[in-house]
Order: C-alpha cells, then structure tokens, then sequence
C-alpha cells in the first residue's frame, strides 16, 4: 500500500467513525451550537445602540457582522485540550502512543467531522436569526466566500495548532486546560467575538494586531463581509502563528514523552 | 543462541515525587516550598526472552512491573540501562517497532466506548496498514477463538467486562504483533471468562509462536500460561526461572499428610511439626524442607501411620507469602536468583 493510499484510508477510516461518534452525540451537539450563540446576543445590544449612537456600523451592519461571527465560530471551535488532558489524566494516551500514527490525526480528523455533524444544528440557529432579522440577509460575493473558507480554514488551523501546543503542558500539568481558559478570556475580548474591531480605540486595536487573535474571528467574517483591505497580511499573520504554535508544540512533545509517567496506566 | 526477542540490561526507572504533609500547615509549606522525593521503581534488571515464550512477570503491587512493562513498550523513558525489543530500541517509537508489539491493560481501554468494536477495529486495520481482506480474516479468525463475533456491533458501552476485555484483545492482536504485553489482562472477569483467556493466549502462541510478557495478580493465569517467570520484589529482579523453582528458592516448608490407623492426640503430632489441619485420623502437617528426612523418619517409627504423602504447598500460597512479608526471608540475595 502506497503511503499515500494508506492515508487516505486512514483518513475515510477516522472521518467515518468520527461521524459515528459525532451523530451518537446529537443532542449535545445542539447544546453546544446553541451555546455558542454569544455572538448573537452581542448583536442585540450592538444593534440597539448602533440605533441611538454615532458607531462605525448602522444595525443592519451590526446584525451582519455577528452573524458571521457566529459562523465563523461554529466552524472554528477547537477543544483539543480538553480531549488530550482528559486521555492523559486518565491514563488512555498510552494505547494511542502505542499506534504508529500520531495522536494529532485524530484529534484533527474528529475536529473536522465534528463540523460536519454540527452544521444541521448551527445552520438551524442561523436560519432562526435570520427569520428574526430579515433585513441582514445578503448575498456575499462568490470570491469573499471562497476567502472567507480559506481564511476560516487558516482560523481553524493556526487555533489547533496553538491549542495542541498548549495541550502539551498536560504532560506536566493535570490542568493544561487552565491555560486555554485564560488564553479564551483574551481570545473573547481582541478576536471580534463581542464587538467588531472597527468599535475599539486606535490603541487597542494597533496591540490586537500583533496578536493572533483579531485574525481568528474578525478576519474570516471581514473577509465574508467583503470588507477586508489586507487579506495577504492576514494570512501571513495566521501562518507565523501557526508555525510559532508549531514550534512549541514539537518541542513539548520531545520533552513531554520523556517525562511521561503513563499515568494510571 | 535462541533469537532473543526481548533484551533488557540493567534497566532500571527513577521517579521524582512531591511529597506533601497532611493539615493546612502541610499545604501551606506544599504550595510555598514543595518538597520531592526520588522513588527507584526499577533496579537493575537484566534478563532475555526468547522468541514464542510466555513469561511470567509476578510482584507485589508497586513492585515495578507495569514500568517495566512501559518501558519495554516505549511508554516511559528509562533512567538508567537500555532494552531491545523485536530489534527496536523502545522509546524511539519507530513504526517498525510499533507494528511489532502490543500492550493490553486490562484496567484502560482502546476501544471507542460508544461505538460497536467494529468501528475501533476498522481504524486499527487502518493505522496498520493491514487491507480490509486480511482485517476481515484476521478479525473472523480472532473473534471465532475468542467466541465474540455476534458482540462485535454491539456498542462497546453495553459489552460485559469480560466481552469487552476479549474486544481489546482482539483490537491489541489485528495487527498480528510479534510480542505481547498484557498487564492483568483478566482483571475482574468471573472464572469463565479469566479461562476463556488464558485458553485463547494459549492458542495465539501456538499459531503464530508469539512472545508473551504477562503480569497479573491471579496466580492461576500464570501457572496455566508461563512455564518461566520473573519474579520483581522493590524494584530488583529477584528471580528467574522456572515457575516450579519458586518452591525449591522460596518455600522453606513441606505439607505431610498423614492417613492414621489408631487416634493420635493433637499434641502429639504438634510434636513432630505445626498442625495445619486435623480431621478425624486424617492430619495435615507443615514441616521445614530441612527436617523432612528426619521428621518423616520419626513418623513412621513412633506413630501407627497407614499412609503418607509430601506435598509442595501451593505456588499461589508461597507467591502471595512472599509479596504479603514485603521480605524474601530466607530467599537469596536480590539479583543472585537471577539466571
């Protein structure tokens, strides 16, 4: 078997048990699109003040941009660390060390199916909301579309990688995850998920640039809006970070097998 | 020389731990200035395994057999020493090394609990690269032995534990190793199912002359299955050889049984060794290997005995005897026993 015939077996092998898996966890997955509805109860306060103040954004602006706030967020939701804590505290990593394929094809692959799985779930909330909102339905441009999914699929990837990188530290610690939630609470503030970046002052808003976060969320929507002025910049932010997260994550890896004790196992 | 499967040369593991005092003064001092300590959980050990043995690995709990299992496995790096396994040297994961061994634990599990085994099945075959003709005889040959083909798309979470042990059997095994691992592979399975196992590892070593490192606290999965065992007491490698050679190393005492023709009282016969058990002119005595000749001379001299018979003490009495004393007594010297 070729090796590339053996990863695309591979591949069909974890993408079909992935939807198995995903589809015997249906109604979790409906509570955790409709969790992840933040982005629309920030565009009912956003469009109410848009209403009554001077804003960057008219309502019908604001109800566009959480909306493919929101779309960007279903499609880029990462919860590696969780995962890979759970199997090391548990003691569970061992039978996948002992595989001769990296942990990481898995837990990519399941990612991706996961969003397979969930799409009924998150397009349903966003028909909801546009039933709600008539007046923000819109036609994006097919080249923006095309953008918008290169750039999510840069999101999603720069965002595993540093999760992964991240989920390393479990290897030491038994709360790696403690990392990701204070990593989220900025993510939440600089990626665009409360208000779009056009609303910040000029300060925080030059610091942000240097951050991967404004290029998780607020890029990808900005590319589906049309609105982006600098795409290539986007981009190439998105690959130095993750090939910063990358790095890290290698180096980890090395240093976490040989300290790895097999934990209960 | 027979082709060595398994070598380990002086390999041993060193833990460092934090060490905490109990009451909120002991965390206190735990949070500001935490104290460690170093744990040797393996010493030293050194031994062979040929290809198509099936090898015993006894000790007491903590004694150092499952590290010893992870670092021929390539789970855990080893302070001191090296090993080589089927030609590899663990810890650098090389696939052809990974393609090679299997580990089972009988308390952790590979299989994906809310799928049919199938499904788990299916992934292995993949990340083996076995294709699907070979998987699906493999599997059909596997689960016929193991008598689970009907469980086989049930999902995993509704198995028995004993069906769900012979699933990950089966999910460790598609890939055809050549050396198993199995640590307390019949972990609380009833009586059916720990001999459903040992029947079925039996097999697999016949057909395909695979290696076997087995560790597991019922002694009845050893005598049925090792013929030689390794025995780790603190760490060190304490003995080698063949199970019975337990009894001649570690057992300084002989059952009598004794048939009378007349009653004895019970403390006449206490006066030839301890009293085990007395039932009517029937008695059990326990007496020292190094009294026997003479003891059992004595017997038949003063006592109207109409039947006698020697007997070793069960090898599970004398096992656990000897992890319970967490000392070897008698016993030789850590590492002399060793072959």
């Amino acid at each position: 078997m070729s090796p590339g015939a053996a990863f695309l077996r591979k591949l069909r092998a974890f993408s079909s048990t992935g939807v198995a898996l995903f589809s015997e966890y249906r109604a979790e997955l409906l509570l955790w699109s409709l969790a992840g509805v933040i982005p629309l109860i920030m565009m009912g306060v956003w469009r109410e003040a848009s209403a009554t103040g001077a804003f960057p954004l008219d309502p019908t602006e604001f109800t566009r941009y959480f909306l493919a706030v929101f779309f960007v967020r279903q499609a880029t939701i990462v919860w590696v660390i969780w995962d890979f804590e759970t199997h090391v505290v548990s003691g569970t990593l061992s039978p996948l060390l002992l595989q001769p394929t990296n942990p990481a094809f898995r837990f990519v692959v399941w990612h991706l199916t996961e969003r397979l799985a969930r799409a009924p779930f998150a397009l349903a909330v966003l028909g909801i909301w546009l039933l709600l909102f008539p007046d923000a339905a819109f036609l994006p441009r097919l080249g923006d579309v095309c953008l918008a999914a290169l750039g999510i699929a840069a999101s999603f990837a720069t965002r595993f990688m540093i999760q992964y990188a991240f989920a390393m530290v479990g290897f030491w610690s038994e709360r790696a995850s403690s990392l990701e939630e204070l990593w989220f609470l900025v993510y939440v503030f600089l990626s665009g998920v409360i208000a779009p970046l056009d609303v910040y002052p000029e300060g925080v808003r030059t610091v942000a640039a240097f951050t991967p976060f404004p290029y998780f969320v607020y890029f990808p929507v900005q590319l589906l809006l049309g609105r982006e002025e600098n795409v290539l910049r986007g981009f190439a932010v998105l690959a130095v970070w993750w090939v910063l997260g990358y790095a890290l994550y290698r180096v980890l890896w090395r240093r976490g097998l040989r300290h790895y004790s097999a934990m209960g196992a | 020389m027979p082709e060595a499967v398994i070598e380990v040369e002086a390999l041993g593991k060193t833990y460092r731990t934090s060490v905490k005092q109990p009451g909120f003064r002991g965390t206190l001092r735990h949070y500001f200035r935490r104290q460690y300590r170093e744990i040797e959980a393996v010493r030293s050990v050194s031994f062979r395994v040929e290809r198509g043995e099936v090898v015993g690995f006894l000790g007491a709990n903590g004694a150092g057999k499952t590290t010893t299992l992870k670092m021929l496995t390539g789970l855990v790096h080893p302070s001191v020493g090296r090993a080589r396994v089927a030609g590899h040297e663990p810890f650098r994961r090389e696939r052809g090394f990974l393609e090679r061994i299997t580990l089972v634990m009988g308390n952790k599990q590979q299989l994906l609990w809310d799928l049919p085994a199938l499904e788990t099945l299916r992934i292995n075959a993949a990340i083996y690269r076995i294709d699907e003709a070979t998987a699906r005889a493999r599997i059909d040959e596997l689960s016929a032995l193991l008598e689970i083909r009907d469980k086989l798309r049930e999902p995993v979470r509704k198995l028995s534990l004993g069906e769900r042990m012979k699933c990950e059997l089966l999910a460790a095994l598609l890939h055809q190793p050549e050396v198993l691992f199995l640590d307390e592979p019949t972990l609380g399975l009833d009586v059916n199912a720990q001999d459903s196992i040992r029947n079925f590892l039996r097999e697999y070593n016949r057909r395909h002359r695979a290696t076997i490192v087995l560790t597991s606290h019922y002694m009845a999965d050893i005598t049925a299955l090792c013929e030689r065992v390794l025995l780790i007491h603190r760490g060190a490698l304490i003995y080698d050889g063949e199970l019975r050679g337990i009894l001649e190393r570690f057992a300084p005492y002989r059952e009598v049984d004794l048939t009378l023709d007349a009653a004895v009282a019970d403390e006449t016969l206490e006066g030839f060794g301890e009293l085990a058990s007395r039932k009517g002119r029937n008695a059990r005595l326990i007496v020292r290997r190094e009294d026997l000749t003479r003891t059992l001379q004595r017997l038949l001299r003063e006592l109207p005995v109409s039947d006698l018979a020697v007997k070793d003490p069960p090898i599970e009495q004398i096992v656990g005897r000897l992890f319970r004393e967490g000392s070897l007594g008698g016993g030789a010297p850590a590492g002399s026993a060793a072959r």
